[in-house]
């Protein structure tokens, strides 16, 4: 188990540092630098800013002073909003999609597996059928699609819940983009579960169980619900991944001043420092997620340690 | 090469599949000639403003069908040309990463052990980067063109495709006619893409299915944030971007391009995995 864990973490090194060389080369070799205004600056000042950025530097220098400060948690400064370093202003946006995010797998999680396993329990039912259709639809619809919908049904037409960020009230404005970014993973979730449920059910450890004449619903809480949710675990990562990207969505279309947000505005304004810091920032969160969820399933799956 | 087994595989796929498949694609069918005929018979085009008929609702007034948007355009000519534009890239997107797809997982599968292992090692790599991402910053950082999209997209798809194609590749190379092949000295290169990849097809054919609304997904994902195809031109995922923004004032520009995208993707999607249990026996049972 430690010679397993402590390679798959040295495997995690080289990916995270594929992405930083990826992302930074792409910020480099883009047309136009960040301070190219309609303006056109003395040549004195454009080399006196650039010389401030290190923009004046050799690329593998420039690099080298990259990834030394990012060891120290350092990201630059921010292109557009000067007073700030990338650093702070990620500190100031993540509690937010944090919770945000958190909240969706969660819900994700808990309704996922609820109707997976009464999708399964009742195989080639009426109920079945109506699960399946439904997760389907969820897996089909984007969040860009979804999230306005919802605005548009219980905000706009019904007045029920905060339209957005700004307007609503601590506890409810966060329910519509919980549920907004949610729909499609409770539908990956569910198909999951479904299918493993259904493996399950069929194999012989709970034709044993049964056999011994315990009831359905220990055999499904006892037996078959550890052995199904294996791939439920192991989706656990890209879930967290497709949160971070949906996140980019509900927060711009809920007007949350999340991560998201602010990526797309630094994307917008062309603050390159602060889109590669996010970019760097949550490329290490999903390699470090990745990882704890690849050794949690080592650690289910005894099978899997085997090299 | 063995196309015979090929082809009889097919057509029992095509025998067994259930309405599901057959309805879904009968309405991309359906969508597919929409999106060639409509702009090319409209009396409207997708750019031309008309500040006198802004907002009008569909079907009531002015006899637009889809209404018209804030500068007075035409919607149902703009949802086709959108709806052209995101399939367009989506199927060349998809090309992209099958192209990639296939001859990677073909390699690794054939030539198995160390290199293989090491190829594969680096899909498992990629699987775990943030693509999308990567892709926004790709789109910022370089001036937005169709060409970059395409590429953009098959980047990323291809990595589940190589993975299904090393599968299919390690069980195939066990067989004789790839034993005949070897044996009368054909290079390696030769085998894997003369006789080893046209018996891939069939499933790759089917996996593509499943390809295409992800590409779609990406391609409106940025067309929604404002990177992906410009105006006047413009994309479902454009499109219901627009919507959003008129939204209390006029609903149907977002449900409309909407529902479409959701047709489609649901299509797409139905029509993938209804022929990957065709295919599969193994999965019809559950």
């Amino acid at each position: 188990m430690l010679r397993f864990a402590l390679l798959r973490t040295l495997s995690a090194i080289p990916t995270l540092l594929l992405v930083i060389v990826l992302a930074f080369l792409m910020v480099h070799a883009a047309p136009g630098g960040p301070f190219d205004d309609e303006r056109v600056l003395p040549p004195e000042n454009a080399r006196n800013i650039a010389a401030a950025y290190h923009l004046d530097e050799s690329l593998p220098r420039q690099f080298v002073r990259y990834l030394s400060g990012l060891v120290r948690g350092d990201l630059g400064p921010s292109y557009h909003y000067r007073d700030h370093s990338v650093s702070e202003l990620i500190g100031a946006a993540l509690p937010l999609s944090l919770r945000l995010g958190l909240l969706s797998i969660a819900l994700a999680m808990v309704a996922g597996i609820g109707a997976g396993v009464l999708a399964a329990l009742k195989n080639n039912t009426a109920t079945d059928r109506l699960v399946t259709g439904v997760a389907m639809i969820g897996i089909s619809v984007p969040v860009f699609v979804v999230a306005p919908l919802l605005v548009l049904v219980f905000a706009v037409q019904l007045g029920w819940l905060p339209a957005s960020w700004s307007s609503g009230d601590a506890g409810w404005r966060l329910l519509l983009p919980v549920v907004a970014l949610a729909l499609p993973q409770i539908a990956y979730v569910t198909r999951l579960t479904r299918a493993g449920m259904i493996e399950a059910l069929n194999s012989d450890f709970v034709r044993t169980a049964r056999a011994q004449g315990l009831g359905l619903l220990s055999i499904v809480r006892f037996h078959a619900l550890k052995a199904a949710l294996l791939p439920v675990a192991s989706y656990l990562g890209p879930a967290i991944a497709a949160v971070l990207t949906g996140a980019v969505v509900v927060e711009t279309i809920f007007g949350i001043p999340g991560l998201g947000q602010l990526f797309v505005r630094g994307a917008l304004n062309r603050d390159y420092t602060l889109v590669l810091g996010i970019v760097v920032f949550c490329a290490a969160l999903i390699v470090l997620l990745n990882l704890l969820v690849d050794l949690l399933y080592g650690f289910l799956d005894p099978r899997i340690r085997e090299p | 090469m063995n196309t015979a087994a090929t082809a009889s595989t097919f057509a029992g796929t095509f025998r067994s599949v259930g309405t599901a498949v057959k309805v879904s694609g009968g309405i991309l069918l359906f969508v597919a000639v929409m999106a060639l005929a409509v702009p090319l018979l409209s009396p409207h085009d997708y750019f031309s403003m008309d500040l006198e008929k802004r907002f009008l609702s569909p079907m009531l007034e002015g006899a637009r069908l889809f209404g018209t948007d804030d500068l007075g355009r035409d919607l149902f000519v703009r949802t086709f040309s959108g709806t052209r534009v995101t399939l367009l890239v989506a199927i060349v997107a998809s090309f992209v990463s099958l192209v990639i797809g296939v001859a990677y997982g073909a390699i690794a599968g054939y030539a198995g052990g160390k290199i293989d292992a090491v190829m594969m090692r680096l899909v498992d790599a990629l699987y775990a980067l943030p693509f999308m991402f990567l892709v926004i910053l790709l789109m910022v950082a370089f001036e937005r063109n169709f060409l970059l999209i395409f590429v953009a997209i098959g980047a990323i798809n291809w990595l589940d495709m190589a993975r299904i194609v090393r599968g299919q590749t390690l069980s195939l190379k066990e067989r004789e006619f790839v034993d005949a092949a070897r044996l009368i000295g054909v290079p390696p290169l030769a085998i894997v893409f003369r006789h080893v990849v046209p018996n891939l097809l069939g499933v790759v054919a089917v996996y593509v299915t499943l390809t295409i609304p992800q590409a779609i997904l990406v391609e409106s994902f940025l067309s929604f944030l404002g990177l992906g195809v410009q105006e006047p031109q413009t994309s479902l995922g454009g499109l219901v971007n627009d919507g959003v923004t008129q939204m209390e004032r006029a609903p149907w520009l977002l449900l409309i391009p909407g529902t479409l995208l959701a047709i489609i993707l649901l299509s797409f999607n139905f029509l993938g995995d209804g022929l990957r249990d065709a295919l599969d026996p193994r999965r019809r049972r559950a």
